[in-house]
This record gives C-alpha cells, sequence and structure tokens, in this order.
C-alpha cells in the first residue's frame, strides 16, 4: 500500500469524494452503533420522573444514582449476577480445560484413532437431538433445576475444538519427540510442552466461552425456571424488561414513580451494569478474538 | 500410517483411556438425544416411557404437514434466515471493504473497535434496546414525527409487515462488524503488488474493489455462505422469541418457538420432536445442496 501514495498527487475530484462519503458512512454507523448504548447510559443516569418529560438525548438532565441504588438491592438480580459469575468463570475454565486436552488428542499424528475421533465430534456439528429429547435427556440424568446444566453438557464443543486442533498441528512435532526421548508421557507434553505454546489459542476460545455463558438466558429459562436461586442474569434482566412492556401501568410501578425511579430508568440501570464487565473487557482482547475468528472461520 | 497392533496400542494406553472419556461423554450428551427421535413416530405418554408408548408411525409429520400454522412457521423461518443471511452478508462485506479504504490507522482501529461493542451484547439487552427505540415514544419516532416523515407515531411492534425488517436490521446492527472481521483479514491477505499494478495502470477505487479486493476475497465469500448456509434455520429463535409479541405472531413464530410452544410448554413431546427432526433434515439437505453448488461451480466446499 506504501506505493500507493506516491500516486497521491493525481487522486481525481472521484476520489475525493469517495474518501468523503466514505468518511460520512463510517461516522453514521459509528453513530448507530454507540447511540443506543449511550442513550440508555443517559437514561440510567438521569432522574426516572425527570426522563418521562422526554427529550433525554445526549447528556442526563437531572443527575442521580438512585436507579443503580435500586437495582443492586434487587435481590434477584443479585442472585442472577452471581449465578452468571459463577457459571462464566466454571464453565470457561472447564471447557478449555476440556476442549484443550481433546484437541491435543486428535492432533497427535501418531494417535491410533484421531480420524474417527474427530469426526465423531465434528458429526455433532451438524447432527443433533433437538430441543425435546436433549431437555428429557437432562430431566432424566438430573441436570434440571441444578447448575451443573450450565458446565456439564456444553463442555466439548466441536468448534473450539477445531480451532485449538488447527493452532496445535503447526506446533513442529519435533518439541514433542524430543520429551519422549527424555520420558516424558502425554499428560507431561499436554500440560508442559504443548499447553504453554498454545496460550494465544486458548485465550481465544476462553474468550468465546466466557462471552458465551455471561450472555446466556436460554438454558436457565428451559431448566431452571423453576428455581429462582439458579436462574441468570440475563434471564432476570428478561424478566425485568417483559414486565416493564407488558404493565407499565401496573400498581408497582405506579409505587415506583413516587419513588422518583421508573420501571424505563431502573431497567437502563440494570442493562448498563449488565453490559458492564464485557464492554470494558473486550477493547483489550482484540487481537486474540481476531486471530481466532480467523484460524476458525478460514480453515474450519 | 500406524498399524494397530498389541504393542502400539499399550504405548498409547494414556491416549486411550482419555478418549474412551470422550467418546462416552459424547455419546451420552451429543448421540443419546438422537435416540429421543423415536418419540416423533410414538404416541409418546411419559408415564409409558419410550419403549412402552403407543408406535403411531408418522402420524404426528402427517398432524404437522395438516396445520397451518406450523406452514406458516416454515414459511417465517425460512423466510427470516434468509433475509438476515443476504442483510448480515452484504452489510459485512461493504463494512469492510470502505473501512479497508480508510487510510489514517487510528480511525480504522477506532471504528473497527467500536464495530465489535453490539456482538458482546446479549440478545436480552440489544433486544431492549429496540424496544426502546421503536416504541411510540422512541427515538425513531420522534425523528420521523419531527422532520414529519409521519403525522403520529408508529408502534412498529404491533404491524406485522415490519416485523422481519425488524429482525433483519437488528441481526445486521449486532454483527456487521463482528462478521467484518474475517473479510478485513483476508483484503490484508491480498498481494498488494496487484493494487500498484492496477494504480499504475490507472485504476480507479471503484475498478481497485471491484477486480482485486472482491476477487481476492471470494473465496472466503463462498465458504463463509456455505457454513452460515446450515445454520439458516437455527437462526430463529432468540430475537423472534424476544420481539415478538401477540400481534405479530403470523410472522414471528419459528419452527424453534414452535418447539418450545407445542413441546415444551403443551407437553406434546412427539409433536415437538417430529417439528425438530424435520428441521434437522432441512438444515442437513441446505449443506449438501448448497455444498455441490459450490463444487459445481468450481467453488470452494466444505468437505
Amino acid at each position: 500500500m506504501e506505493k500507493l501514495v506516491l500516486h497521491k498527487k493525481k487522486t481525481s475530484l472521484v476520489d475525493k469524494i469517495f474518501v468523503f462519503l466514505n468518511s460520512i458512512f463510517l461516522v453514521l454507523f459509528v453513530i448507530i452503533t454507540l447511540y443506543p448504548v449511550w442513550n440508555t447510559l443517559v437514561l440510567a443516569f438521569n432522574d426516572g420522573t425527570d426522563a418521562l418529560r422526554g427529550g433525554l438525548y445526549l447528556w442526563p438532565r437531572k443527575w442521580t444514582l438512585q436507579n443503580f441504588i435500586t437495582v443492586i438491592h434487587k435481590n434477584n438480580l443479585i442472585v442472577g449476577a452471581y449465578i452468571t459469575l459463577s457459571r462464566t468463570i466454571i464453565g470457561t475454565f472447564t471447557a478449555l480445560a476440556a476442549n484443550a486436552l481433546l484437541a491435543y488428542i486428535v492432533s497427535r499424528k501418531r494417535f491410533l484413532f484421531k480420524k474417527q475421533l474427530s469426526l465423531f465430534w465434528v458429526i455433532t456439528m451438524y447432527v443433533n437431538g433437538g430441543m425435546i429429547p436433549t431437555f428429557l435427556l437432562y430431566k432424566s440424568l438430573g441436570l434440571t433445576n441444578s447448575f451443573l446444566v450450565y458446565v456439564i453438557p456444553g463442555m466439548v464443543g466441536a468448534f473450539y475444538m477445531l480451532v485449538i486442533r488447527t493452532y496445535m498441528t503447526g506446533i513442529p512435532d519435533s518439541l514433542e519427540e524430543s520429551a519422549q526421548l527424555d520420558g516424558a508421557g502425554d499428560i507431561v507434553i499436554f500440560t508442559k510442552i504443548i499447553s504453554p505454546l498454545c496460550r494465544p489459542v486458548y485465550a481465544t476460545v476462553a474468550l468465546f466461552c466466557a462471552v458465551a455463558h455471561w450472555n446466556s438466558w436460554f438454558d436457565a429459562m428451559l431448566y431452571n425456571r423453576m428455581n429462582s436461586n439458579l436462574t441468570t442474569l440475563q434471564y432476570e434482566l428478561m424478566k425485568l424488561l417483559s414486565s416493564v412492556t407488558n404493565q407499565s401501568t401496573s400498581a408497582e410501578s405506579m409505587k415506583n414513580t413516587v419513588a422518583a425511579v421508573t420501571p424505563t430508568s431502573v431497567r437502563s440501570a440494570a442493562t448498563i451494569l449488565t453490559m458492564l464487565p464485557i464492554v470494558c473487557l473486550y477493547p483489550f482482547l482484540q487481537r486474540y478474538f481476531v486471530t481466532g475468528l480467523t484460524i476458525g472461520g478460514v480453515k474450519g | 500410517m500406524v498399524k494397530i497392533n498389541w504393542k502400539e496400542v499399550k504405548r498409547q494406553k494414556v491416549l486411550l483411556l482419555l478418549s474412551s472419556v470422550y467418546v462416552i461423554y459424547g455419546f451420552i450428551f451429543c448421540y443419546l438425544p438422537l435416540a429421543g427421535w423415536l418419540m416423533a413416530f410414538e404416541n409418546y405418554k411419559p408415564k409409558e416411557g419410550f419403549f412402552h408408548s403407543k408406535f403411531i408411525g408418522l402420524g404426528k409429520f402427517k398432524q404437522l404437514f395438516l396445520d397451518d400454522g406450523f406452514i406458516r412457521v416454515i414459511r417465517n423461518t425460512l423466510a427470516m434466515g434468509v433475509i438476515n443471511l443476504i442483510a448480515t452478508f452484504v452489510t459485512a462485506i461493504i463494512f469492510a471493504i470502505l473501512l479497508n479504504e480508510v487510510k489514517s490507522r487510528g480511525g480504522k482501529k477506532a471504528v473497527q473497535t467500536i464495530s465489535y461493542l453490539p456482538h458482546f451484547l446479549s440478545w436480552i439487552i440489544v433486544t431492549g434496546i429496540l424496544h426502546d427505540a421503536l416504541s411510540g415514544t422512541g427515538i425513531v419516532n420522534d425523528i420521523l414525527v419531527r422532520f414529519q416523515f409521519l403525522k403520529e407515531p408508529i408502534n412498529f411492534f404491533a404491524h406485522p409487515k415490519y416485523f422481519w425488517g425488524i429482525v433483519a436490521f437488528a441481526n445486521v446492527w449486532k454483527e456487521t462488524g463482528w462478521n467484518a472481521i474475517i473479510y478485513l483479514a483476508s483484503i490484508t491477505a491480498i498481494d498488494t503488488a496487484l493494487y500498484e499494478a492496477a494504480a499504475i495502470d490507472g485504476a480507479g477505487r471503484w475498478a481497485r474493489i471491484k477486480y482485486i479486493t472482491l476477487p481476492g476475497i471470494k473465496p472466503t465469500i463462498i465458504i463463509l455462505l456455505l457454513i452460515n448456509a446450515g445454520n439458516i434455520l437455527n437462526a430463529g429463535f432468540e430475537v423472534q422469541y424476544l420481539l415478538g409479541n401477540g400481534l405479530v405472531q403470523s410472522v414471528s413464530q419459528t419452527i424453534d418457538i414452535y418447539v418450545l410452544k407445542w413441546g415444551i410448554s403443551q407437553g406434546d413431546y412427539s409433536l415437538g420432536t417430529a417439528a425438530g427432526i424435520f428441521k434437522s433434515m432441512v438444515s442437513i439437505a441446505i449443506i449438501l445442496i448448497a455444498n455441490e453448488m459450490a463444487k459445481r461451480a468450481g467453488e470452494e466446499r466444505l468437505f
């Protein structure tokens, strides 16, 4: 691309127009992406009753932290946050370990059944039993109404395994061979030699798993709806959101209005708190998901 | 090729032992549910179980296809699947190409970082925001009324004609930046000498995009289309479930929502399973057809 700069003097009028329109387009794109989130932030920091007057666009009119205080006093959201945090940490760790070990096994050239074991898992990407049989299976295994349903069934995922496998295949065999000559077994080779080299791809897979865990709500609704001590943050947020859209004139919301917080403002505050951890973290993890997507997507 | 013999098996005992754990796990969680497909051919009663429920052959499938509701659900799933696939593909490719034309490194990086943001938000949050923005008092109505495009605010969620468009927009808003990552990566892989040569020959920006960038990322586009074609029917759940309501259910319900409604809420496990099997079959057929088409056209393919 550097050489193109030499031809810069020749940039025609058409090119100038292009650059101009392109900038406008990208600025619009950024506004459309950011504004809804920004507006939620404004509502979350604005006094609830005052917000009902409308006209809040770019900056809070009447600052308050009351909405956030109301949110952190909502017991179900706190329990939900605790469950979500636990499943994110435990689920990410176990999934990473399980997928990494499986990827290690199927990427050993000397392993007798590497092709068959790979195929066994790749098939699961395309064929699955569907919602009802899966539901009945979990029920009969005692996984419904239990925290384990968040961690155990989704532990191995063929896509994550393939991403790690692709990365592992790129590691020279000589490392493994010399370790074998020194008498190292598979466990040692996996933990001490291969895994340290796979840190970037592990980070990628961990990031994908963590985001999926943090944002999940459907499994909570399907399997643990009956036990409010086990539902996730996003599911509780959904209940909060749908209760507002459906019964905004109910007695409870009238009561809240008196306390200067409205359902809408509480909802905005809850939304902001729920997205906060991910929004703060993702910009620093960019290189991991960019490499991960490129490995996984192109070589699939 | 390593030969299977006793000595080799003994040498690989750790790998074999670990593999067997994965096979058992995979068998239970991924393959055992397939046995549940038997339910679709029975009048399944939880009390009687798999082995004693009455076998009724294709009865449940017949019931499905005689149900106008199910036909509508198939139409909705396919229509939204295809619309979303095309909309998200086209916007991601256009965004990647336009972003690639930006000279300033900082600007490019900033726009790209912002573009990922919605991908990390859950559908709960995204649909919540959409509800606010498109409601009668939301920003969209506010703008449309203020600039006189509309006389009075519309509740966009009350009219079936807007629903597919809203779902497509939601997908585009959430995934454009994320999907563009792969295209940007494959644009970077294009040999820069091609651009230099074209510039010397006097090719303008459009010509360079049309004759170098697009052909350069064509293999990536095709592979991703193939992968995503198989997911057309899977893409029809969260958004529709969260955005749908009684007023628009004729266009919002998808196969998965149908399964949830009849299978889980109404307890007709057999009907739900039959609908699920139909969905799996169509998905596999779509993948195979798409793959075959790519093969005929002499393009990249999955297998």
